[in-house]
């Protein structure tokens, strides 16, 4: 027997898990972390690159919401960024981590795009628009069909499975773009349909991305009651907290992973469409643009909540369209605003730990 | 402080959130004594233990070692006091053998001695009294074997207190005399020993004081000679209860289910079940006795729809227009026998067959741990209504009745499941599939780790659907229990029935004799008594 521990000392940090925490204290604990994220990110800023704090957020704020055009954009891309989330969230909900919907979107873009090529002109646009969505989701569908079955025939891992299928789709947009080139040498589609405009979103009440925010708005509501209220949502909720329970109930565990990995295809699909008939019209490898990844982290942090996703859709954009604006006016590289970013993240991440546990220090002893 | 070696804990207070888990409670351990820890389910009998080997901290109180006041703050300060726990479930690494298993973790000089290190177990062994081989790898052991090793790595660290988290919940009669027998050595040796259990025979047998403890606070302790088992049980649950289990005849006796040379192998190949037959009665309670892991599981699986089962095999399900009069040509009549085999859960639930199933795995298998108590009454009827949105106001009455009827503490029907205690989890579960008024409910170690309390409930719930004309099998681990609750009791031994006895000659030492009469390792009945 070695020496025991012979002086008496409380530890200094003490954690221990909360039972239950009211929804305004969760909320207090975030907004808090939220507020110590940008005082920490101004602190950064201020020691490294000597400029006020305040004004750097204002420049990130002009730039996302600067002008009624920086602000149409900043609302497209997060609508699109929210509309692959969406889709994540059922193949998520079910604990099927779908890492393809960088693939998912870009093969429903292609799909897309193939459509504004070849019947382009020869199909009136609202029809056309309406073979073009039904296109997108079946292509996306399928990309997320297959890492299904296979999941469910022969329990292969979803997510080296949907990671792979991601190059498979960088391949075949490389393969479509050399075949669609316009002008040819110029290793681009060029803007699809420009003259014409066939295809394209229609602009509603004067705004090009109108049609977008509806759409993805909708799809978002759609959702979150599918979700919640259906049969099938209940179905995937079950599968995910434990498939034994699943099958005890009787429900057909490889149907629902098939199913529903349609679904979250289908829907990264229609971000595809969005993606290149509403905003880009063009389509390239960078079509996706990590989005599919960064989903991951709207979809993550919104505890697959729809509603919440548009939240945290909107945060994640203006970071980026502030960056890029700091970037350019202070005439600093992007390395800044990923810092900015980065602090952001961690702290929001990081309140999820306080709400989950409680950290007492030591009582003085009087 | 009083003895040497003792342990006193002073005025301990631990709390989760509001619940405080253990008010001001004071306990006292002597050298060369076995305590006994009682107490209901939620009582904090395993809290307190757990702030004695230094898994969790105490908010307020005092633990004093050798009359010395301390602070255990890790596992690895209990150790250097001397303070050793075995838990419930065993932290041994499979690969490993005994002797290896001993050592890891210690911070020991030099090149791992194999044969030094099994010359030390060899004499903590004798000392005590311990079977073990130390070159056994723990795959190839028994659970009462991996036990052993569990106490010996304790002993092999130099502890002189020892707290065993419930250790028979897994042994068979004859394992735990055995292990009772070492428990004795111990004290004889001067150690310390505290072990927490919900058998109450048990505690008469070998501990020397009984401390009860009632919703976390401490209520008392006793002499074992000066107590008897209702006097303990009205401590726990402070009031008096009664502590026999009626088994009364049911009106009526119809076959339900026929089973015909089941047969189910693992992924493996390796045979669970082999060529089991047996009849199950409605208005009978069907008792399955086995050490855990000989077939039991496959055995509710198979017949609930969830297990492949080989050709050859087959479960009848005879219906309630069945005659069992009727000659066995009677095509009208066999029209009524059902062949369950090949049916997934949805199948048999549309064929009308209303069968209940209470897995042992309550919340990886019953129930969906993540979700309130509403969310999983609907588990059993999502599928009904028409449309694709499922109706939750059944669930949610229903949720409700159970709740009330069955005494279920929960702060309401809206919290997911995995926050209530293992009791109420078990009630919910229970609850939901009585509420399905099954023709047959399948119980698997329904009251393992259920308190005297709610085992009664539990107990009387059988009872009623048995009286009702429902086929009930349950599947049990204490002898006492089988044998008062069930009409008959089949005995399963390494995926064969070794026997299937009436309740009026059935005899816990048969039973357990029965239980081990195909092991091809391990002990035998005879070795176990020498």
């Amino acid at each position: 027997m070695s020496s025991p521990v012979a002086e008496h000392r409380e530890p200094l940090i003490h954690v221990s898990k909360r039972v239950g925490i009211s929804r305004g204290k969760a909320w207090t604990i975030r907004g808090t972390a939220l507020i110590l994220a940008l005082v920490i990110s101004g602190l950064v800023i201020f020691s490294i690159v000597h400029l006020s704090p305040l004004k750097v957020y204002g420049a990130m704020f002009e730039g996302a919401f600067g002008t009624s055009r920086r602000a149409w954009v900043t609302i497209r891309d997060a609508m699109m960024m929210l509309c692959v989330a969406v889709g994540l969230a059922p193949a998520f909900k079910m604990r099927f981590w779908n890492i393809g919907a960088e693939g998912q979107i870009l093969v429903g873009g292609i799909a897309t795009a193939a459509c504004m090529i070849y019947l382009g002109g020869s199909i009136p646009t609202p029809a056309l628009l309406v073979i073009m969505l039904i296109v997108s989701v079946i292509a996306g569908g399928v990309w997320g069909l297959i890492p299904g079955v296979f999941k469910a025939r022969w329990g292969t891992n979803e997510t080296l499975f949907t990671l792979m299928m991601n190059y498979v789709a960088i391949q075949l947009t490389s393969y479509a773009v050399s075949k669609w080139e316009n002008p040819a040498g110029s290793n681009s589609v060029g803007i699809i349909n420009q003259t014409s405009r066939a295809g394209w979103i229609p602009s509603v009440f004067g705004q090009a991305y109108t049609l977008n925010v509806v759409i993805v708005l909708a799809l978002a509501v759609l959702m979150y009651i599918y979700l919640k209220y259906s049969k099938q949502g209940y179905e995937i909720s079950v599968v995910g907290d434990s498939e034994n329970t699943a099958r005890y109930a009787g429900i057909n565990v490889k149907k629902v992973y098939i199913r529903t990995m349609f679904l979250s295809g289908a829907i990264c699909g229609i971000a595809g469409f969005l993606a290149v008939s509403g905003s880009s019209h063009t389509i390239s490898v960078d079509t996706a643009g990590g989005r599919g990844f960064t989903a991951i982290i709207v979809a993550w942090l919104a505890k697959f909540n729809t509603f919440v996703m548009i939240l945290f859709s909107f945060l994640l954009m203006f970071l980026e369209k502030g960056a890029v604006e700091i970037a350019s006016r202070y005439n600093l590289n992007n390395f800044v605003s990923h810092i900015i970013t980065g602090i952001l993240l961690f702290c929001i991440l990081g309140s999820e730990f306080f709400i989950n546990y409680k950290v007492s220090f030591r009582r003085k002893h009087g | 402080m009083e003895t040497a070696c003792a342990v006193s804990m002073k005025r301990v207070t631990k709390r989760f959130g509001e619940v405080v888990a253990n008010d001001e409670v004071d306990l006292s351990l002597q050298c060369g004594e076995i305590l006994s820890l009682l107490g209901e389910n939620g009582s904090g009998k395993t809290t307190l233990m757990n702030m004695l080997s230094g898994i969790y901290y105490p908010d307020e109180g005092q633990i004093y070692v050798n009359g010395k006041a301390v602070t255990i703050r890790s596992p690895k300060d209990a150790f250097d006091l001397g303070i050793g726990m075995i838990h419930q479930h065993f932290k041994l690494v499979d690969v490993f053998s005994a002797a290896e298993n001993i050592v890891l973790g210690l911070d020991e000089d030099g090149k791992l001695d194999r044969r030094n290190i099994a010359l030390k177990v060899k004499e903590i062994a004798d000392r005590y009294g311990f079977d073990i081989d130390p070159n056994q790898k723990v795959y190839d052991m028994t659970v009462s074997q991996k036990q052993t090793v569990e106490i010996v790595k304790v002993l092999y660290r130099g502890a002189n207190i020892l707290i065993l988290d419930e250790p028979t919940a897994v042994l068979t009669p004859q394992e735990t005399d055995k292990l009772f027998a070492v428990m004795r050595n111990m004290k004889a040796d001067g150690k310390a020993l505290v072990i927490i259990t919900h058998k109450l025979h048990e505690v008469m047998d070998v501990s020397d004081r009984v401390a009860v403890l009632r919703k976390g606070k401490y209520i008392g302790d006793v002499k074992t000679s000066e107590t008897d088992p209702q006097k303990l049980t009205d401590m726990m649950v402070g009031r008096a209860v009664e502590l026999n289990i009626d088994c009364p005849k049911a009106e009526k006796v119809t076959e339900r289910i026929e089973i015909q040379h089941l047969t189910v192998k693992d992924k493996d190949g390796v045979p669970r079940l082999s060529d089991v037959s047996f009849t199950a009665r409605g208005g009978e309670i069907l008792g399955i006795a086995g050490i855990s892991g000989s077939g039991q599981k496959q055995l509710l699986e198979a017949i609930a729809g969830l297990q492949v089962c080989e050709p050859g095999s087959h479960i009848f399900y005879k219906d309630e227009q069945w005659n069992p009069d009727a000659p066995a040509d009677d095509s009208e009549n066999q029209k009524h026998v059902h062949e369950l085999i090949g049916k997934n859960p949805l199948d048999i639930s549309k064929m009308g067959v209303a069968l209940s199933f209470v897995p042992e795995d309550r919340l990886g298998m019953g129930l969906v741990a993540n979700m309130d108590l509403t969310d999983n009454m609907l588990l059993r009827s999502y599928l009904t209504g028409r449309g694709v949105f499922a109706d939750r106001k059944k669930p949610r009455k229903l949720a409700e009745t159970v709740v009330k009827e069955l005494e279920v503490v929960t702060p309401s029907v809206n919290t997911p499941v995995r926050k209530l205690s293992g009791g109420n989890v078990q009630k919910v579960l229970v609850g939901r599939e009585i509420a399905m008024d099954p023709t047959v409910l399948m119980s698997a170690y329904a009251v393992r780790g259920l308190d005297i309390n709610t085992s009664y409930t539990i107990y009387n719930l059988m009872t009623e659907q048995k009286l009702k004309g429902v086929a009930v099998i349950y599947v049990g681990e204490d002898l006492d229990v089988l044998l008062e609750l069930c009409d008959r009791i089949l005995v399963l031994c390494g995926g064969q029935v070794s026997g299937i006895v009436p309740r009026e000659e059935a005899t816990k030492e048969g039973i357990g004799l029965m239980m081990t009469q195909f092991r091809k390792e391990g002990q035998t009945y005879e070795q176990s008594r020498s």
